[in-house]
């Protein structure tokens, strides 16, 4: 694949960090460049945009780390990132994360006491073996799914640093730990950047933990390739929300890896607002038996954006369940794409796997994709995927109106009453306030009411 | 207030490209309460959607207006902020949204913001509620979810009562209502058209005499095959009661051809309410 202009192997090693990150910058590149650019008639790609993307027109982050006084202005700049401080009150932990850089990690005192680490990954001399674990795990017992996409080498090419947040085992986190990545905001002015963030969540044997990552940049142009790897011990119990509203310029790849341990109890919830193009793909495995796994997503497209999700629920162990509900809504000429897939491996007796995806179209320019997919090796498991697409129910707006409401106010109660059974099911109560009023505000563009 | 009047003229409608009503002609005033009636696919319910402007309803010739303001050429909400409010016979489930966002709105959209306001409407609501026996948990429902046929009545008559509308038309209220919710919704709706600012105007679309028993109609008009064969004073609808619908149904028929089938599922199956009559 074609590379961000100006980067070049001299860049990869100017970027700094201790030398098994230079190594694996360089490798990254070489990766990247031997990468096939991605094609639309692929499964992880079809209906997507991603032959608009003209890395060229991209140029890698060289200026060093952001100024970590800076920090606490960093953040109040930033209105969503206040407003999600706002709506979570106490909280164990927050870092700050400036185009995949670390510039703050503060921990509450329990949770520090506790053993909790919140980190760079710099200072780990094991670093790259702590990035790949959750990729070797999932390796171990995947498929082609698990193979890495050009994104992932980008991601690693352009990788500067990673934040780390460690729980160890039987510790129960009191408090969401917050993650704010602020992206394409450290280099020269003007210029289009291309950057990674990337996070490693790792939940020990029967801990508890609530994470929030929370993704903002301007409004300029921007490649961002932002990965997560989440291992959860086993009868650990995890929260983990990513919320996206980033500027209106921003083209973001993320991959989401999660990995979970028998008996575990895995919630993830994805909100994707902002961006040009937003893509996450989600690889979600089940590899110890009993753990479950609830992924949930919400979308909201207007104007000319595109939300892109691939998601994989690999179930490779018996009794594991999972349950996916992805639900979004495109108006002006914004399109949407769910494809999705479980996969039962052999030996995962008497697992349960639930995958729905609906969407609402706003309007005529407007268009939803929803592909959904089972792929089943055990004969003894429960499995079944519902999709649609649709519009806002007349009868439902007429209704509505006949109580004397506006047609436009109508269709935003509509709207976020198509979301309402999500937010019921989202574990970190902030998280669910943030998003009501996120996407309420956001509805106002959509349906021109409000 | 001025007391207000809904004046039908000359409706005509059709329901994909079936005409259903042929002519309706009916005027009600502030604290005056019609009942219309009618056998099943006399077009009771059509009348009551197409006054609302019902999706998938096509007026093709006459006038409604209210207190001189042509509804028809109005959207839905327009109608109901211009004073008209309609009881489904089927209240719509509307999914994750509470009766009380969707009244905000409805307010907020009428200039009503003090009564708007979170705590003055939760108030309203818990009164009303205690008159119709509504429990609380029910108000906290999403939209008509989940509701059983007593619940969504009952629900319908609420919503009424905060809205405050000048004409009301009842669609089969009393259907799937027991006696105790028949006469609270009833009573609810009978001291609107004695208390109202103006007084409600009502018109109460049934199948049985039972509503009027509870709810006194001053003018009872009889719907067959699309337009009004017969207007009277109560003793019509004893007369109904004791008759059915069949006369008025083979004199309208005759004028008009073959008998009609009223699309609407709404009409469906209740024809054995009235042996003698159909």
């Amino acid at each position: 694949m074609q590379l961000p202009v100006s980067y070049t192997a001299r860049v990869a090693r100017s970027l700094g960090g201790p030398e098994w990150l230079v190594e694996r910058r360089l490798g990254a590149l070489d990766r990247f460049v031997a990468s096939p650019a991605p094609l639309v008639d692929e499964d992880l790609w079809r209906y997507s945009r991603i032959s608009e993307l003209d890395l060229e027109q991209y140029v890698a982050n060289e200026t060093p780390a952001c100024d970590v006084a800076r920090v606490p202005a960093e953040v109040d700049a930033w209105p969503e990132a206040v407003a999600l401080l706002g709506h979570l009150g106490e909280r164990s932990g927050l870092a700050v994360v400036v185009d995949g850089v670390p510039v703050a990690c503060e921990l509450s005192p329990a949770a520090g006491a506790a053993g909790v680490v919140l980190a760079s990954i710099l200072g780990d001399s094991r670093g790259s073996e702590v990035l790949d674990r959750v990729t070797k795990l999932n390796s171990a017992t995947g498929k082609e799914e698990h193979a890495p996409d050009a994104f992932d080498h980008l991601a690693d090419a352009l990788l500067r640093d990673a934040l780390v947040l460690s729980v160890p085992a039987r510790v129960h986190v009191d408090h969401p730990i917050v993650i704010v990545h602020v992206l394409g905001s450290s280099g020269a002015a003007g210029a289009a950047q291309a950057v990674s963030a990337r996070t490693v969540i790792d939940v020990g044997e029967a801990s508890e933990a609530s994470v929030i990552e929370l993704f903002v940049s301007g409004d300029g142009a921007l490649v961002a390739v932002p990965i997560v790897d989440i291992d959860v011990g086993d009868a650990a119990v995890l929260s983990y929300n990513a919320i996206q509203q980033l500027g209106a310029g921003a083209w973001q790849l993320a991959h989401q890896r999660i990995r979970a341990g028998r008996d575990s109890t895995v919630r993830t919830f994805t909100a994707s607002l902002g961006g040009e193009y937003a893509r996450f793909r989600t690889e979600s495995v089940l590899a110890g038996q009993g753990g479950s796994a609830e992924l949930l997503a919400a979308y909201l497209g207007d104007a000319t954006q595109m939300h892109d999700f691939r998601t994989l629920q690999e179930h490779a162990a018996p009794r594991t369940k999972s349950n996916l509900v992805f639900k979004g809504a495109v108006g002006g000429t914004a399109r949407s794409v769910y494809s999705g897939l479980i996969r039962m491996r052999h030996g995962a007796k008497g697992a349960d796997a639930f995958q729905t995806n609906r969407n609402l179209v706003l309007s005529d320019g407007a268009h939803a994709d929803s592909v959904p997919n089972l792929d089943i090796e055990e004969n003894d498991v429960r499995c079944s995927h519902a999709s649609a697409v649709g519009q806002i129910d007349r009868e439902q707006r007429f209704y509505l109106e006949s109580r004397g409401v506006p047609p436009a106010v109508a269709e935003r109660l509509i709207l976020l009453g198509f979301f309402e059974d999500l937010w019921v099911r989202v574990a970190t109560p902030g998280v669910r306030d943030h998003l009501a009023v996120a996407i309420a505000a956001r509805l106002d563009r959509v349906t021109g009411g409000g | 207030m001025n007391a207000s009047i809904l004046k039908i003229s000359g409706l005509h409608a059709r329901v994909d490209s079936q005409e259903i009503l042929r002519g309706i002609d009916l005027e009600v005033r502030s604290g005056e309460i019609h009942a219309v009636m009618g056998p099943n696919g006399s077009g009771k319910s059509t009348l009551a959607h197409v006054l609302m402007g019902r999706p998938g309803y096509e007026v093709t010739s006459g006038s409604v207006t209210l207190d001189g303001v042509e509804l028809l050429s109005l959207a839905p909400f327009a109608r109901a902020q211009a004073g008209l409010f309609l009881t489904f016979q089927y209240p719509i489930e509307v999914p994750g949204v509470p009766l009380a966002a969707a009244l905000t709105e409805s307010l907020i959209a009428a200039g009503r913001i003090e009564e708007a306001e979170p705590g003055p409407l939760a108030a309203r609501l818990a009164e009303e509620a205690a008159e119709l026996g509504i429990s609380p948990e029910i108000l906290a429902r999403p939209m008509n979810v989940d509701l059983s046929g007593g619940e969504a009545k009952r629900n319908e008559t609420l919503q009424l009562a905060i809205i405050r509308p000048r004409i009301a038309i009842l669609d089969e209220l009393d259907s799937g209502l027991d006696v105790d919710a028949l006469g609270q919704v009833s009573r609810r709706i009978e001291r609107a058209t004695r208390e109202g600012d103006p007084p409600l105007g009502v018109i109460a679309i049934t199948h049985y005499r039972r509503l009027l028993a509870e709810l006194p109609a001053q003018r009872v008009h009889v719907l067959s095959e699309g337009r009004i064969a017969a207007s009277g004073g109560p003793e019509l609808a004893a007369e109904l009661e004791r008759t059915g619908y069949v006369a008025y149904r083979e004199e309208a028929a005759g004028a008009a051809g073959a008998a009609l089938d009223d699309p609407d599922p709404s009409e469906r199956g209740l024809g054995e309410t009235f042996p003698g009559g159909l």
